[in-house]
């Protein structure tokens, strides 16, 4: 790091050593200090610069402390900042020191000028020690009714600041209530705008106690609204970000007031301030949540000033106000879909701009753009930029998913893998894939070009997995499968990915059953590679194949080869949950994190004004909130969606419904002695809530069932995952997993199960499981009470039963 | 709330560092810089504006070069937070009058004098360069002003046209000049930069203006601006569809998709005469921003022909024609292209006669890059160039070169149509009669020919 220029050294990297000319420096202050002579505050600002030069760097200079404040005895206005700014530095390493500069900032703050009493007020509310508190109340109280604005202006962040240093000084000396003098009584905005900040820093961090939540309340009754949005024209931009946030958290009462509202803040849209706009955006948005046709119209209103803003302005800004944009567009696709033309890239564009913009486009395909969006995309496909070209390569396959003109869009998929760059065929094999799986009726024209693929050419774990799939998947019409695989075979000691694997051997169990005699060769040296394999999976995968096959041939092929379903719809990648929470974070970082902010942000940090009953629910339940949205997450991020996953494992059976009578049979075998038999439950095999519902409901009821359980030896050893667990449930009991986490030997998994009569009757379970003291802690909550205990005698028995079946 | 503020070099020295609430440890700029520089995410090497990095979210914008950076723990918004970066580059560059590393180094204890006045515990106060003016007391420190990049699109009016005062753009806004006296006089720059894609059969596929009127005042006093503009200016395209091509081509009214204005401007009689009044504060700040999807003339056409000539070797004949009129020149023209990844050499051929042309073979990037000074209106200029092959391509060379892409600036010269019609300066005395400055500049934002 270099020194700030003026320094006479050389401006080579070179670090003044520090040590020598500090106490060079402390001479020379020193022989300064007691001087009048002409000249002196010259060559003062001259020895402050390097002090405050050695500052920046990162030299310490806090041994000149008490030679700085002695030669802060000056009128000059210039020299009197710099002293500031040195001990609002190094007063808070210094309380000692720091308590010399008390008498020369007191008086400054009694000095004539104004500006010289707002700085000195300023830095001396800027010391940050707590023990010289007690001097700056009664500075601050005189700096709040001070005649300036400036002053004013300054006392009330002081105010703010006091209170960070000492919360309760602050409020003894009855503060808030002048700032709340100010904030509706002070001619200057922004004063007012000032004392609003404050105000909502002080209260929303105490946010416990009951007064503070009565005056947060206040700030946004309908007087102070109203107050503030009458003078909203009189506010910097900056303050009138500050109060739009505020007043987007006022509901007004009936439609008339927030038509008001909207009409008065209109032209807030034309601002040329991208934090304006969108903070009025914020507040439109909000205001007509519960008015669908207006909340449309509102989105058709911001269409244009959003595309002005994103278009003007350094990249940055422009990044900011697209991922807003972005946010809106998942939100309500089908109100952008005449405005794709917008969201083309640019060829210099960055990286981060072009992927919103490719989301952007994927989301707004329909039946009548879909062609020219498509079009655009092969464009960028065949680009030199390759995370671009990816990217598009994705898009083109989403929207094929989305079903709209397929035809064209898998011819166009077909001629990326004519193109013959590595990174685009490894792309356009995954997509294939998944069509296929959610288009079998097009495996005739993929499979023709799929066949003249050598797996030489295809490197990326996953497209080589795609393209293995695809081989045993459809064997019997692709004629070099066989040896094609068995080419992969011989290669396995030279195949890294595990994944790569595992798909190999069910492709080449599947081609076995379709065209035994070629592939019988292959199948052996696979499982024997298999068994042989160090990394568990695949090794257990091959000795399940090989009991399997060495059990009964017939159900080893009704295993690897079951008929199957077209997929219809693939896992979405975040809840509504979470994107709803983000759409009421709008206009902060959790739009561009594309995260609620509590992910990212400690909770002292959640927003100064962070009040709304929501928040405190979540707040309370914290942990389970976290635990579901942390593993829905988690599965979704997953490489391939939770279909694939079923695929590569086992293609699972659907429980049937005679089990459930076993259930009940195993129910009353165990017969739980102590309690009364309990009325026959009967559980909907095919139980559906999706996790937002269950989430709800969650937090709805109160908990009917709560205690502890042991688990069997057998159970705990069969535990290896808690995947296992949830296989049990469900297949033998009925009980459905929703969410599950955690790592042995504790688990969390919350499951759900619903009456088979009586699809509104759901039973709602947290299990806790802790294997090393062999228990698991149980909760369950229910819809209809009078089923609880049957239900939780069911579920207990299911969950003692684990491990033993 | 903004916990901290700084300025970093390129090579990632702290130039200014400002803590305003203490709550993010000292070591974050370093943090900040490493992040940047070896950036690696989503396989991807370019930081974006904003991320973070344990409960630390930074911002930051790039001017000439320096890093502008903010940081804060709080989940606030990040328009306002990458807008007020801009804006402290700007009243940054209104004092000092060149914002470059040497003058904020020059600078510094100036610059933490308008840093305390601009953020108070995190809060923005003021970055009004008018408002700054009463409480800042540094005088600036000039700087020489040759061959500094200065900040902003108003620099491109210092490139080699005669007719603008090189100097006013880099003049500070508070330090008094020399002879004392201040020279009364304002600049309007309407600046506009056009995205444009032409499909491989050369016909428009998507076109944008995005325009500026940008304002610097040098006027004591404070009077009232009056500015004129188109009278047929027309926002919003109503319920017609933004690509609409057909109807309102020619010599019709302007239409604007859209524009947005500075909060000193009144619009009162904007609806009647398209005239904006506003009393310009100091310093530099844009008047309007305006967007336009109107069907316009492009500047220049682009002709690519790739000529595959043996197994071996290709001919690439890249044309431009510049379709404004003869009277206006455009400058700094630099046209690139993308050629296959196997070109292991290229030799170029430019028309006899070619002055103040070169050319270039990127290799790392593998790009072809032609340059060329000044293009006169209505010209065409053409280029040649051989491509050697390291093996045989097997395919379609098209589809491994392109697309064509042109940066440029054309001075007085604007796509739009829209116009200062004029521009009045409210103040009674006759004899006061300050120099006004009015241009317009065209520049390329995306202009690229697919092949």
């Amino acid at each position: 790091m270099a020194p700030p220029a003026q320094s006479q050294r050389s401006p080579s990297p070179s670090q003044p050593s520090g040590k020598g000319e500090v106490s060079d420096l402390k001479m020379q202050l020193r022989q300064l200090a007691g001087s009048r002579a002409p000249g002196t505050d010259d060559s003062k600002r001259d020895l402050f610069k390097k002090v405050i030069s050695y500052m920046t760097i990162g030299i310490d200079v806090s041994s000149v402390f008490s030679e700085m404040v002695m030669c802060s005895a000056t009128s000059d206005i210039v020299l009197k900042k710099m002293c500031y700014l040195y001990v609002g530095n190094y007063a808070k390493y210094n309380p000692d020191l720091a308590l010399l500069t008390i008498n020369f900032l007191q008086r400054d703050c009694n000095d004539q000028d104004p500006i010289i009493r707002g700085l000195a007020l300023r830095s001396l509310a800027s010391l940050r020690v707590p023990n010289l508190v007690e001097y700056l109340v009664s500075p601050l109280a005189a700096g709040l009714k001070d005649s300036n604005t400036y002053v004013r202006m300054i006392a009330s962040v002081g105010v703010l600041k006091l209170y960070h240093i000492s919360a309760s000084t602050c409020l003894d000396a009855d503060f808030p209530q002048l700032l709340k003098h100010l904030l509706l009584n002070d001619p200057d905005p922004q004063v007012v705008a000032n004392s609003l900040s404050a105000l909502q820093e002080i209260w929303g961090t105490a946010a416990s106690s009951e007064e503070a939540a009565r005056e947060r309340e206040g700030l946004i009754s309908k007087p102070v609204i109203y107050y503030l949005l009458n003078r909203i024209k009189d506010f910097s931009e900056w303050a009138q970000c500050t109060v739009l946030e505020l007043v987007s958290k006022y509901a007004p009462p009936d439609s008339n007031e927030i038509f008001d509202i909207m009409n008065l803040l209109e032209d807030r849209l034309q601002h040329a301030n991208g934090a304006v706009v969108l903070a009025t955006i914020k507040l439109f948005l909000q205001l007509t949540l519960s008015m669908t046709d207006v909340h449309q119209q509102v989105y058709e209103r911001i269409k244009a000033p959003l595309l002005t803003l994103v278009s003007s302005g350094s990249p940055e800004q422009s990044y900011a106000v697209l991922s807003h944009l972005h946010l809106l567009v998942m939100r309500a696709p089908m109100l952008f879909a005449s405005d794709y033309k917008h969201l083309y890239c640019q060829y210099n564009e960055p990286f981060y701009v072009k992927k919103l913009k490719l989301e952007m486009l994927t989301a707004v395909a329909n039946e009548s753009n879909t062609y020219e969006i498509v079009t655009e995309l092969c464009e960028y496909a065949a680009n030199v930029d390759i995370p671009i070209a990816r990217e598009s390569i994705r898009a083109v396959g989403k929207i094929a998913l989305e079903q709209y003109d397929v035809n064209a869009i898998v011819d166009r998929l077909l001629q990326f893998l004519e193109m013959e760059k590595d990174y685009v065929t490894a792309e356009t094999l995954v997509l294939v894939k998944d069509l296929l799986r959610k288009y079998p009726q097009w495996s005739h024209d993929c499979i023709a070009v799929i066949g003249n693929i050598s797996s030489n050419n295809v490197q990326e774990p996953k497209a080589k997995a795609a393209l293995i799939w695809m081989l045993g998947e459809y064997a019997q019409d692709m004629q070099d499968a066989p040896y094609a695989l068995e080419g992969l075979v011989d290669e396995w000691e030279d195949e890294p990915s595990p994944e790569v694997r595992l798909h190999l051997l069910t492709a080449v169990m599947k081609c076995f059953f379709r065209r035994p005699p070629e592939t019988q060769k292959a199948l052996g040296s696979a499982l024997a590679a298999g068994l042989a394999d160090m990394h568990q999976d695949v090794h257990d995968r091959a000795l399940f194949y090989y009991r399997l096959l060495q059990h009964n041939v017939s159900v080893a092929n009704s295993v690897v080869n079951p008929t199957k379903q077209a997929v219809s719809v693939f896992a979405d990648t975040q809840s509504s949950e979470i994107k709803d929470r983000i759409f009421d974070e709008f206009n902060s970082l959790s739009v561009l994190y594309q995260k609620p902010c509590y992910m990212f942000t400690d909770k002292e940090h959640q927003g100064p004004f962070a009040f709304s009953e929501e928040v405190g629910n979540i707040a309370v339940d914290n942990d389970d909130e976290d635990l579901l949205l942390g593993t829905t997450t988690k599965q979704d991020s997953s490489s391939l969606p939770h279909q694939t996953a079923a695929l590569v494992s086992l293609d699972q059976t659907e429980p049937h419904a005679e089990q459930t009578n076993s259930v009940i049979d195993d129910l009353f075998g165990l017969g739980l002695s102590s309690s009364p038999a309990p009325p026959p439950l009967k559980l909907n095999a095919k139980a559906v809530l999706d996790p937002t519902t269950f989430q709800q409901k969650w937090r709805q009821l109160p908990v009917s069932t709560s205690q502890e359980v042991s688990i069997s030896p057998q159970g705990v050893a069969a535990m290896t995952s808690p995947q296992v667990l949830v296989r049990h449930m469900q297949q033998l009991h009925c009980i459905h997993c929703i969410a599950s986490g955690g790592q042995a030997p504790n688990f969390k998994l919350f499951f759900f199960a619903q009456k088979a009569d009586e699809p509104s009757s759901n039973f709602l379970v947290e299990c806790v499981v802790n294997l090393s003291t062999s228990k698991a802690h149980i909760k369950i909550k229910v819809d209809d009470e009078t089923a609880s205990q049957a239900f939780s005698a069911l579920f207990q028995s299911a969950f003692s039963n684990f491990g033993k079946a | 709330m903004i916990s901290q503020f700084f300025v970093l070099s390129q090579r990632g020295d702290n130039i200014v560092f400002r803590d305003y609430r203490g709550d993010v440890q000292k070591g974050s700029a370093e943090i900040f810089f490493r992040k940047v520089k070896f950036w690696k995410e989503d396989g991807e090497t370019e930081a974006p504006p904003v991320f973070n990095v344990d409960g630390v979210n930074y911002f930051h914008v790039k001017v000439v070069g320096l890093l502008f950076v903010a940081t804060t723990r709080a989940n606030i918004s990040p328009s306002l937070v990458l807008e007020l970066l801009q804006r402290i580059a700007r009243v940054t560059k209104d004092y000092l009058g060149i914002l470059n590393e040497d003058s904020i180094r020059k600078n510094f204890v100036l610059m933490y004098e308008l840093l305390d006045e601009v953020i108070d515990f995190g809060y923005v106060q003021t970055t009004s360069t008018e408002v700054l003016k009463s409480c800042v007391f540094n005088e600036p420190i000039m700087i020489e002003a040759a061959h500094m990049p200065p900040l902003g699109p108003a620099a491109l009016f210092m490139q080699g046209n005669k007719r603008m005062p090189g100097t006013a753009v880099t003049k500070s806004v508070v330090a008094n000049e020399p002879g004392g006296r201040r020279r009364e006089e304002i600049f309007v720059d309407i600046i506009e930069k056009i995205s444009l894609t032409f499909s491989s059969s050369g016909y428009i596929l998507t076109s944008e203006i995005d325009g500026t009127i940008q304002m610097k005042s040098y006027l004591s006093g404070n009077p009232e601006i009056r500015l004129a503009l188109n009278e047929d200016l027309n926002i919003g395209r109503g319920g017609r569809s933004v690509y609409d091509y057909g109807g309102s081509s020619g010599s019709g009214a302007v239409i604007l998709d859209d524009c947005n204005f500075h909060e000193s401007v009144h619009l009162d009689s904007f609806d009647v005469d398209r005239t904006l009044t506003l009393v310009p504060p100091d310093g530099e700040f844009p008047v309007m921003n305006y967007r336009m999807t109107q069907e316009f003339k492009p500047p220049f056409r682009i002709n690519t022909l790739i000529e595959e000539a043996g197994s071996l070797k290709a001919e690439v004949i890249l044309k431009i024609r510049a379709e404004f009129p003869q009277n206006i020149t455009a400058n700094t023209v630099v046209v690139q292209m993308p050629v296959p990844k196997y070109t292991s050499r290229v030799s170029f051929e430019l028309e006899s006669g070619a002055v103040g042309q070169v050319t270039d073979f990127k290799e790392p990037t593998k790009k072809i890059e032609w340059g060329l000074k000044k293009i006169v209106g209505g010209s065409e200029h053409t280029l040649r160039a051989k491509l050697t092959f390291a093996h045989e391509s097997h395919g379609n060379i098209t589809k491994e070169a392109g697309p064509v892409s042109m940066t440029f600036t054309i001075p007085m010269y604007n796509c739009s149509r829209l116009q200062v019609k004029y521009l009045q300066i409210a103040k009674k005395s006759k004899t006061y009669n300050p120099y006004r400055w009015v241009r317009y500049v065209t520049q390329a934002n995306s202009y690229v020919a697919r092949i």
